[in-house]
């Protein structure tokens, strides 16, 4: 691919910072739109790219998601510092869950993040090291 | 079913202003954890919770919803309604619980993501 072609932005997530919780998958949404990527996609990677911010919002203290588009496929790559997860397996099951009540209280925690983000994307990868942190990098085919 | 019928069906109070009733909504998704509203909600749908946050906020946009209802006279505080209102986001706030809420919009053929009772509305020959 020509780097001319491609078009990277990179967004700063803060841990616990609610009030701009979600802003960063906004944009996104917001620029995919107005280059014109068709609703469907847009819409998947909108969602994943959410709950992807969210887990980073409740669970680390800092990370960065890019988001690279070009004209095959849309990339985001989330990268934090956090806690990692220990079972990678257990994790992207349905309903485990290890949110806290407070967590809950701010309506996430119900165990359904990580599916939410492979059942949106066409490729999902996710690796991590405990007590280091997290990457998910998902593709979305244009 | 428009969102003027949902107001009147919950006798709901609309705490936007700058808002078009007239859009037909599609379905509906009831729930305060927000990770089931993404991954149950179709576009167009009403939302139907009792979280009444930033956060119910920025989740109906992500998931292109067209509405979000609160339930047992919640209501989010005043600077997300002003936002909601600068985005022309319908909000609105019911007495009834989300089970009433829920009943209520069903009877009158408003249902859910389950493709087995849609077609159950369908066949009942309801909207």
């Amino acid at each position: 691919m020509d780097e001319d072609k491609k078009f990277v932005q990179e967004y700063e997530i803060r841990g616990w910072d609610f009030t701009r919780a979600g802003e960063a998958s906004c944009e996104i949404k917001n620029l995919l739109k107005d280059i014109g990527v068709p609703q469907d996609i847009i819409r998947r990677v909108a969602i994943a790219a959410y709950e992807a911010e969210m887990n980073v919002v409740m669970y680390a203290q800092k990370g960065k998601m890019r988001c690279q588009i070009d004209p095959e496929r849309i990339k985001i790559v989330l990268e934090d510092e956090g806690p990692g997860i220990d079972n990678i397996e257990r994790a992207m099951r349905d309903g485990f869950s290890t949110a806290t009540p407070e967590m809950r209280e701010m309506g996430f925690g119900a165990g359904m993040g990580l599916p939410n983000m492979k059942r949106n994307s066409d490729k999902f990868y996710i690796v991590s090291d405990v007590g280091r942190g997290t990457k998910l990098e998902m593709l979305f085919e244009l | 079913m428009t969102l003027e019928e949902v107001r009147e069906i919950l006798k709901a109070e609309l705490l936007t202003h700058n808002v078009n009733l007239s859009i037909e909504v599609c379905s509906a998704c009831a729930s305060d954890m927000m990770s089931d509203v993404l991954a149950l909600t179709e576009p167009g749908a009403l939302i139907i919770t009792g979280l009444a946050t930033t956060q119910t906020l920025r989740t109906m946009e992500i998931a292109d919803a067209a509405a979000v209802v609160f339930v047992r006279g919640k209501r989010p505080d005043d600077d997300v309604i002003a936002l909601a209102d600068k985005k022309e986001i319908p909000l609105m706030s019911t007495e009834f619980c989300m089970h009433d809420a829920c009943g209520l919009l069903f009877l009158r053929g408003l249902c859910g993501v389950t493709e087995q009772v849609k077609k159950l509305l369908n066949k009942n020959g309801r909207r």
